[in-house]
Parts: C-alpha cells; structure tokens; sequence
C-alpha cells in the first residue's frame, strides 16, 4: 500500500474538516491535512508547502533540503567516479 | 515532476551502479553465491520490474521479493466477507480498486458487482465518507485494508465520521502491521537474507526506529528507502555498504519524507481508532501474531465486523502453492511447481500472483521468459 | 438547406418514448424532422430504406466496410461527446487501413425519457464531425428501449470507404529495423472521461483527443507511400495496439520509454491512480509502422498536420522475441509490455 505522490498545497478549502487543495502536475484535489497541520498554528501555514498524498491525505512533508541533499550526494558519487576514470587515464598516459 | 524526475536519473543511476558493482566485487558475491537483498514493500518490487532494474544490475545480487503486498496476502475467507456485506439489502460497498479482482473462495468484488451487488471503487476512504453522507437512507462500507501508511487515513476518516455525525459509515478493517511478518520470517532457519530494503511509506509514518530490531537482533542491515529506482538503488548501495564494513544498522534513504520517530499526528489517529488483534490470517504465510488492528469498543458504532453478519471462515491456500518458499528467498518465482501453468494474473492460485503489486505477478508481467510468452 | 442550431420549439422540454420507435407517426416525426435536417445530405434525403451509391465513388479502388458501437458514460466530456465519438472512430477505422471515408450509417438505440435536448446535441455533434471528416451520413435506423433497459443513448455507426489502388498496408510489409511512430500524446480520452465522470474528485484540466484522422492519413501516405502497417489506438492504448502488432505479424517491437508523449495533467492523475497511460484510450490517435528511411518524411509531414503536431518514433521493430512488446527504460534495461487481463483499475499499492 504504498503509492504516494508529492504535490503542493495550493489552499485551504475546509479548515473544519482540515481540508485543503493539493495540485499535482495541474491536476486538483481536495486532500485531508490534519497529519501534516502545524500544530495549534493556522492552517494557511501549510500552503506552498510540497506533501507526500496518499489515498486523499497528505501524510508528511517533503523535506525540500534533505532532497538536495540525497542528489547532491548522488552528484558527488558521479563526479568522483569521473575523477577516479580520469586519474586511471592519466596514469596509463 | 517535482521529486519523482530527480530521482529518475540516468547518470546518477549509472554511477550508483557501478559503485554497487565495485563492492560486490569486493564482497566476493558471484552468480552462484548472490547477495541477497529483501525489498519488503510491493511498493518497490513494482518499482524494480517496471524500471528493469536487474537488467543494470550484476548477477551477484539477487532481489527477494518480500510480503509487503496488503492485497497479495489477504486471505481468500476476507474477501468471501467483503462479498457477504457486499450483498445485503441497502448496502453500498466501496473499496480502492486494489480489491476489486483479488479472488474469495466463490468470487471477486468485481464479479459480486456484476452480479448485482453496489460495490463502489474510491480513491480516498473520504469519499466512502462522502458517499455516506449523499445516500443517508443507505449503510456505506469501506474496505479497510494496507499497512501502516493506510491506517491513518482511514483511522481519520473515522474520527471525521464521528465529528459530523454520520451514522451510516463504517469500517471493515483489515489492517496489518509489517513488523510482527518480518520477526516471523527473521525466525525462520533457512531464510537466506543478506539485507532488507525498509518499506518508505510505512516508516513515514511509524519511524525508522520500529525497524531497529532487525539489525540489532538479526544482525541485518536495513534501508528504508524511497520509491524512485534511483531511492531503490542508493538503498542498495548503502546495504552494500555495511555489509563490506561488517557492519548492520537501520539508515534512511529516504529522508526528505521519514523521521526517525514517523509522524505524531497520525501515529495518534491510529493510537486512538485502532488496537493489535491477538493474530492475523495472512495468506501464504499463515497466522501471525499481533500482525493485524481492529477498531477499539469506543468506535464500535464505525466497526463493520461487529455491524455486519459475516462468514468469517478461513479458506486454506492451495498446497501445491509455494509461496512462502519465493517469499524466503529460496526459490524464484519461475521456481514454483504451479507459476504460469495453473498460476497466472489471471487464475491465481498462490498470494504472490494476486496483485500486480506481488512479485509472481511482477515477475509473470514484466519480465517472464520468452518461452512462458508464447504459452 | 444548412443543419438547424436549435431543436425545434414543439420538440423541447419532451423525452423519447416508446411511441418514437414503434414504427408510426412519432418515429417518423422524429426521422424527418430531428434527424434528417441535422444530417441532411442528397443520399439521405429519399428516406430509402437504403442509401444507394454509385460504385463509381471507389475510384477504381478497393471497397473497405466496417462497423463499431458505441457506449459511454457520461455522453459528454471535454472534448467530445458520444455522438462525435460515433463518427470518428467510424471514420478512423476505415483511415487507418489507407481508405478515404466515403459514407456512414447511423443506428440509434435510445433510452425512453431521453430528454430530446440531448439527442439534438448528440446528431449535432455527429454532423460536425462528419463535416470535418468530409463523410455523409446516408442511412440509418432508429430504435427505442424501455427506461432501464439502455443509457440514455447507444449509437452504431457502420462505413464505406475506398482504398486507392497501390496501397497496401499490413503484417506481411514489416520489416525488422522499422519505425513505430504516433501522432501525439497519449491517454487523454481515457482521462477525460475519467475526469467527466468525477467518481474520483479529480479535477484534470485535459480534453478527449477525438478526431477524424483520415486528412492525417492521407498526408502520411503522401509523404511516406511504403507506410507498413496502421492501426489506431483506442481502447486498450498503445501498449494493446503495440501486442496486436506483435502477436499477428509475430515480430518483436521495442518501445522507447523516455519517446513516449504524454501531457502532465495524464501523468499527474496517473501517477495519482497508478494507472499506466499505455493502456488509457485514446480517440484520435495512431500508431504507424514505416520503413527507416522514410521515417524522419512522415514525422514532418505528420507534424505539419494540425492533428500530428505532436508525432514522434516511439519504437522499433525487431527480429527478437517475436510477439512481444517490450519497453526499454529510461536506464537502458527492458521490461515487458504485456496485453491487460481487463479493465485498469485505480490502484493505491
């Protein structure tokens, strides 16, 4: 059970119900807030913020800079490769 | 798309993989003596067949497809009750569409729906919610079923259920808990498990930390992992890791979504909804302890099973299915004495070729011998 | 005498019922002054009980016959509707095996209490899209069903069309190292409609691609005249037109993961439902198999075309496991693309 998808809140539709709009790609939903809501802090806090849904809620927040990091880890991997292949290269020469 | 493209690099793929080469290399794995690696949730055997991922990978490392598939290993007696409430007078039944094909003893939902039953797919227990409201004359049912990531969307559901008094909602749940499964399977003798890629979505909301034991008592590294092929191979990369260095601890791959305590808020929606059942059927393993939830006394009003006469009868697997064996990592899906003759997506025999999301079903769609095709 | 804009005064506010198919004065009111003036044509106008045609319209070529139903729920959708439905996908199944449309039936099952407001849309609707695909409707028939027994409207089309001396498209052309091309994005019929019948609260911004192709066709046989072997790509999307190919020319076809054309709003509600947009349908889109050679002609003739603007080489054909359609991924690995056993369902595992 496992499907989810990041998508942006985009506003608060039902702030009794924890009700919000999320778009994914252009496409809208309603999706149900309450595992991502600040807590005690207004609703309106969470609009722009980037949600894992799944099965019409947001269930947690994408971490934007524990993202960049996990691909600037990947990045550094690759540049490292490339500089080791290089090293190899120019030993040889 | 905003953290999936990313996660879908080619050269980030291709620098993964070689690094995953390299230490195979070192670890001395071969064709013949693989590194076994377990991805527990159907989630990320989904994500391996459909982006080829053995295909980049050497023949050192082999993937045990694991039991994380609510749909694949629910057993056939669950579904015969959906159908039986299904069926009563003034009864609208809804469920995710994962449901509608998985076989009972007599017939799917899809099939009870054709036979007249009003049996609704939904994409969100909130609108089984919806439906409730919009049809006050008539009793709504959501099918409950998944791990950990699904009980708090339906615990909440509940909970708003009762918030704007409701009356004809209720829950069938069927609920499961994925650590008790992987104890029971870490206590079997021949498992032959190198390493457990940790399921994403359900340590999003239970944490990291549930899954410590499997390290710290079994000794074998775990990764939760995100979902993207480059989350699964960086996963890998990082078992590989560890297992070089000697070493076997719980890491997260995925940490733009898991904390190591999982979300409060929904962990409290399950806490307050839902309680451990003694045991759980599950099909093709059998019953589990503690595998399972049901809903506390205080929401007994939203429980199903206790609004609903059902059969409740346990419908015993196939004996020729092997199942349990594919699910240990001792033989293949192709392996099985029935996989692709009386085995197929079509007529499954066995758990594991009942959803897509299972791996005989994954292995039988995406990447069957040429010989099985023309079969 | 052009098509009236609005249903007749004495027609609005009132419903089929059984008399209208009972074969008396109210099934021949609703004929000859509903049907007939939306429709209206020289062939037509008798009111024969057959539409005759002078063979002379083959043009020395090859008769080509088909028929196909149509169902769909709800009639109307962005995009289209059931009625342009019926005329398109009449028109496309003759196109695509390289004949030019000619003329169309028109069978009508109606449900009693089918407001006549919507039957006017939906005979609209067909002659609009009969003008655009520059085919008559020249015969017909008109039935009436009790409340519960239909939805609301069922529409066969039947057509004629004639294939030009020459052309000759089928599995026997195929040759391993051709190109397997489409006109555009994928999946937009089938997430329209999903979207129109809003079961899922989604809100997608995305409209049917149901069009006539045979101008298409026409411009692609012009600019690549060994054209192998068409299809169009309806129900069951590409992924079902890809095995067809595969299975009954017994060759093995090798899609392009990252070639394949979708728009976002598809993707987002796919990637929201778990569906794959390969097997959503599609109303106005081909799949064509062409010689190498001539693929980079077709490509720009087909773009130059208002209904081609998106075209693009999707895959190959090969010698390797024959009756296959495989997918090569976005990491060079392939994965098989296999027929569905039914309907796709929305999934969240």
């Amino acid at each position: 059970m496992c499907l989810g998808i990041p998508g942006r809140i985009e506003s608060i539709s039902d702030a009794s119900a924890k009700l919000a709009v999320v778009d994914v790609l252009g496409v809208r939903r309603e999706v149900n807030i309450a595992c991502v809501a600040p807590d005690g802090g207004p609703l309106e806090d969470c609009v722009g913020s980037w949600v894992l849904v799944h099965v019409g809620f947001a269930m947690s927040r994408i971490d934007e800079e524990e993202a960049r990091l996990t691909l600037e880890l990947l990045h550094a991997l690759g540049e490292a490769q490339a500089e080791a292949a290089a090293l190899r290269e120019g030993a040889r020469a | 798309m905003k953290f999936i493209d990313e996660f879908r690099d080619p050269g980030h793929a291709r620098a993964l993989v070689r690094d995953i080469g390299a230490t195979l290399e070192r670890l001395g794995a071969t064709a013949e003596r693989p590194v076994q690696i377990m991805e527990v949730c159907g989630g990320h055997t989904h994500a391996i067949f459909r982006y080829a991922l053995k295909d980049l990978l050497p023949a050192s490392l082999e993937f045990v497809h694991g039991p994380g598939c609510p749909v694949c290993v629910l057993p056939m007696g669950r579904v015969d009750d959906c159908i039986a409430i299904a069926r009563q007078p003034g009864v609208i039944f809804t469920t995710f569409g994962d449901a509608m094909r998985v076989p009972g003893s007599a017939m799917s939902l899809l099939q009870a729906r054709a036979e007249g039953a009003d049996v609704r797919m939904v994409y969100s227990p909130l609108d089984a919610l919806a439906i409730a409201r919009a049809n006050p004359g008539r009793e709504v049912v959501f099918f409950g079923l998944g791990f950990e990531t699904t009980m708090p969307s339906t615990a909440l559901t509940v909970l708003e259920a009762e918030r704007q008094g409701v009356a004809n909602f209720s829950l069938f749940c069927n609920h499961i808990t994925i650590t008790p499964t992987l104890r029971a399977l870490l206590d079997t003798p021949d498992l032959n498990i190198d390493g457990f890629i940790g399921p994403g979505h359900v340590a999003m909301v239970i944490g990291s930390e549930p899954f410590d034991f499997i390290a710290r008592d079994y000794g074998r590294p775990v990764v939760v992992s995100g979902f993207e092929p480059n989350d699964i191979l960086q996963s890998l990369w990082m078992i590989l890791r560890q297992l070089e260095r000697g070493e076997a601890a719980v890491e997260s791959q995925y940490a733009r979504l898991v904390r190591p305590g999982g979300n409060p808020a929904a962990l409290e929606a399950i806490a307050r909804v839902f309680e451990a059942r003694e045991f759980f059927e599950w099909r093709g393993l059998g019953s589990i302890d503690a595998s399972g939830v049901r809903m506390r006394e205080a929401y007994a009003r939203f429980d199903a099973e206790r609004r609903f006469a059902m059969p409740n009868l346990a419908v015993t697997d196939p004996a020729e299915c092997q199942c349990g064996e594919v699910l240990k990592g001792l033989i293949k899906p192709s392996q099985c004495r029935v996989f692709g003759g009386r085995c197929r997506p079509e007529t499954p025999l066995g758990a594991l070729m009942v959803s897509s999301e299972g791996a005989c079903a994954a292995y039988y769609q995406y990447a069957r011998p040429d010989a099985e095709a023309a079969a | 005498m052009s098509p009236p804009e609005t249903l007749p005064a004495r027609w609005q506010g009132k419903t089929i019922t059984l008399a209208h198919g009972a074969g008396g004065r109210a099934m021949r009111e609703l004929i000859t002054e509903l049907v007939r003036p939306v429709f209206e044509n020289p062939l037509l106008a008798p009111l024969e009980d057959q539409a005759r045609i002078d063979p002379a319209v083959l043009d020395g070529g090859q008769l080509a016959f088909t028929t196909d139903s149509y169902v769909v729920s709800p009639l109307a959708f962005a995009g289209g509707d059931i009625g342009r439905l019926a005329v398109c996908g009449t028109v496309n199944d003759l196109a695509v095996g390289g004949a030019r449309p000619l003329y169309l039936s028109c069978g009508l099952i109606l449900e009693e209490g089918l407001p006549l407001e919507t039957l006017f849309e939906v005979l609209r609707s067909m002659r609009r899209a009969a003008d655009e695909a520059s085919v008559s409707i020249v015969t017909g028939d008109t039935k009436v069903v009790g409340r519960g027994s239909g939805d609301q409207v069922f529409i066969n089309t039947a057509g004629i069309g004639a294939i030009p001396p020459g052309r000759a498209t089928g599995p026997a052309q195929v040759r391993a190292g051709d190109r397997l091309v489409v006109n555009g994005t994928l999946g937009d019929h089938g997430i329209a409609v999903l979207a129109a019948r809003n079961e899922l609260a989604l809100q997608i911004p995305v409209e049917s691609d149901s069009a006539p192709l045979n101008g298409l066709v026409e411009a692609m046989f012009a600019a690549a005249p060994q054209l192998r072997w068409l299809r169009d790509a309806t129900r069951g999307g590409l992924a079902t037109i890809a095995n067809e190919f595969a299975q009954e020319g017994g060759f093995g076809l090798l899609l392009d993961e990252l070639a394949l054309p979708v728009r976002d709003p598809v993707r987002g509600a796919c990637e929201i439902l778990g569906l794959d947009p390969l097997y959503l349908a599609n109303e106005g889109k081909l799949a064509a198999i062409v010689p190498a050679a001539q693929c980079e002609a077709l490509l720009a003739a087909m773009r130059a075309h208002p209904l081609g603007r998106e075209a693009c080489a999707v895959g190959e054909v090969r010698e390797a496991s024959p009756g296959r359609v495989a997918v090569r991924s976005r990491f060079g690995g392939e994965r098989i693309l296999d027929l569905l056993l039914g309907e796709q369902l929305p999934r969240i595992c």
